[in-house]
């Protein structure tokens, strides 16, 4: 209203703007130190990848190989993808089904919070604990698994798993707004463990009984492991374009069901 | 209850000359059915700049679901909501209003302060951190995380991130619940500072006093529909003007046929008498009875009307559904 008649004023363009940018920045903060100061979500979403990299990358298989690749080299790229996985489905899946069931989602809608800002913040949040867990991955693999990676290639796999956090994150977002905020930790440890396990972060895929393998090929996961295991000079020799295709796809559908849900809402919410 | 009521008159008296402002808010025409529940069955009901008006009912008469429409967390089935000229759901509209609603659970690892830091920042023009602390009564818990506070303290904060804003109206879903008495009157001198500052209040509540101690204007709400309005000396003409209590031998038959008289009961030993006035029935039983004594005269309480009106309504429904 008050904007309506100053926003004329060139002063008034910018400064809208510059709020605007305020508002993201805050909410992404504080919801990253929501979750850094949540033990359940921060220790459980680094920790698990970074345990099982050092059993079986560290202290059990350190001198194997799988093709070229030694096996500590390899396990970063698939517990990398471990983690971009917890670091999304929790935070969004879990975080959104309680906010959105206990009503602190309405505070939040009530007030003048742009959407947007709320989602980016989750996707934001998802996307730094994943960064997290692969520097630590790197971290142990390059100090005690004689793990040697070009600088460029530690780039290019940590765009890959920041990128490949945001169509889990919109998988989340789907589950948060259909699950209840008692079901909802359930229903993500429903979908992550086994996912994770058909989709050959635990085990190399080939380890894998036949009949999972041919599962695999459909799991996002997969998808982004082996965009991940490209980076590091490893995985199947596929065009990287299908697996990108495959996860925007995937990311889209997810979106758009959360997006069902978020409209369902708009309507219906009880309370 | 003399006692309250002589202390806040002249409050009231001095907030009735204010002029009426126009309507900031609107319901018209409104239904709303969650499932095959109904909510609210058309209702009619306006919010005036300045005023602070008190959306008056039992649990599930529907005021939660009236602050709902008025902000846009839900749709009305049939009718209008009108916020400032506009749909609730207008960033414009919203970055004027400010809203405590009733929440199951807040995150608890973030710090008072660092809750209303980030709800400032949603307004172009909030209040300075220290000033919104004042206001809800948090200068010594700012640095408390959510989770370590008391069930008053948590409460305290929802109503910090209702007026952080500085809103012009702020919608308050039963603000109090959960508060003791010390805190309850804070909040209400609070709700009074920021309605002399100009500012608009909806508040729903259960509890009568506070209606009635805060409220320029009283809305009934029963069954999802409006069914008294006014302002709270108006409601309790409406139904039951006066409270005789007194000792006599008359039969209680006989006074009920006095005219004027609306209701009679047995009280122990004395007799309860609601009239509409008090004078001619009190002049025509003392001339009747030289004995009566222990004679008390008092105005009903918002209490008793709202109770009438509910009940009224209650048979008026229970009538039409036995037909």
């Amino acid at each position: 209203m008050a904007t309506a008649s100053t926003a004329l004023t060139p002063a008034a363009w910018t400064q809208p703007l510059s709020r605007t940018l305020v508002i993201f920045l805050k909410e992404a903060r504080y919801e990253f130190l929501k979750y850094l100061r949540l033990p359940m979500y921060s220790l459980c979403t680094t920790m698990f990848p970074v345990m099982f990299y050092v059993l079986f990358g560290l202290l059990m298989n350190r001198s194997a190989h799988l093709g070229s690749l030694g096996v500590s080299t390899y396990l970063i790229a698939t517990y990398g993808t471990l983690g971009v996985l917890g670091a999304s489905l929790f935070a969004n899946g879990v975080g959104v089904a309680t906010e959105r069931g206990l009503g602190w989602m309405q505070v939040k809608r009530a007030s003048p919070m742009p959407p947007f800002a709320y989602f980016t913040a989750k996707f934001s949040v998802s996307m730094i604990f994943s960064t997290i867990v692969v520097l630590m991955l790197i971290l142990l693999g390059t100090c005690f698994g004689g793990v040697q990676l070009a600088p460029l290639a530690v780039v290019k796999l940590i765009a890959t798993l920041i990128l490949g956090a945001i169509p889990f994150s919109a998988m989340g977002l789907a589950i948060g707004y259909f699950a209840g905020p008692n079901s909802a930790p359930a229903m993500v440890n429903l979908i992550y463990l086994p996912m994770s396990f058909a989709s050959g972060l635990w085990f190399p895929i080939e380890a894998l009984p036949k009949f999972l393998q041919g599962v695999a090929v459909h799991s996002p996961a997969y998808h982004l492991a082996q965009l991940a295991l490209a980076m590091v000079g490893g995985g199947h020799s596929e065009p990287a374009l299908g697996h990108w295709e495959y996860l925007i796809g995937f990311g889209l559908v997810c979106l758009g069901i959360a997006r069902i849900g978020f409209q369902r809402d708009e309507g219906t919410m009880y309370g | 209850m003399f006692a309250t009521l002589r202390e806040v008159q002249p409050a009231r008296l001095q907030r009735q000359q204010r002029p009426a402002g126009a309507v900031v808010a609107r319901l018209q025409g409104v239904s709303k059915t969650y499932g095959t529940v109904t909510a609210l069955r058309n209702v009619d009901f306006s919010v005036r700049a300045g005023e602070l008006v008190a959306l008056l009912g039992a649990n599930g008469a529907g005021k939660t679901t009236a602050v709902k429409l008025f902000l846009g967390l839900a749709k009305p089935v049939t009718g209008s909501v009108n916020v400032f000229g506009g749909n609730p759901v207008n960033a414009a509209v919203r970055i004027r209003t400010g809203a405590m609603l009733q929440v199951a659970k807040v995150p608890e690892t973030l710090r008072v302060r660092e809750h209303i830091d980030l709800f400032s920042s949603y307004y172009p023009n909030p209040m300075p951190l220290a000033e919104t602390l004042a206001a809800a009564g948090l200068e010594g818990i700012k640095d408390r995380k959510f989770g370590e506070l008391s069930g008053g303290q948590r409460q305290r904060v929802l109503f910090a991130l209702a007026i952080c804003g500085d809103p012009d109206l702020l919608f308050l879903d039963e603000p109090t619940v959960g508060l003791d008495v010390e805190a309850r009157r804070l909040l209400w001198e609070e709700l009074r500072k920021l309605v002399a500052r100009g500012k608009t209040v909806l508040l729903t509540t259960h509890y009568l006093q506070e209606a009635d101690e805060l409220a320029d204007r009283v809305v009934v709400i029963n069954q999802g529909a409006i069914i008294a309005e006014g302002t709270p000396s108006e409601i309790k003409a409406k139904t039951a003007g006066k409270k005789i209590r007194c000792v006599t031998r008359i039969p209680i038959e006989l006074v009920s046929s006095l005219p004027g008289v609306i209701r009679v009961c047995q009280d122990r030993d004395a007799l309860l008498i609601q009239v509409s006035q008090a004078e001619p029935v009190l002049r025509e039983l003392l001339q009747q009875d030289s004995q009566l004594c222990e004679i008390e005269v008092a105005s009903a309480g918002l209490e008793d009307a709202f109770l009438a009106l509910t009940q009224d309504n209650y048979s008026e429904t229970e009538a039409a559904r036995r037909k």
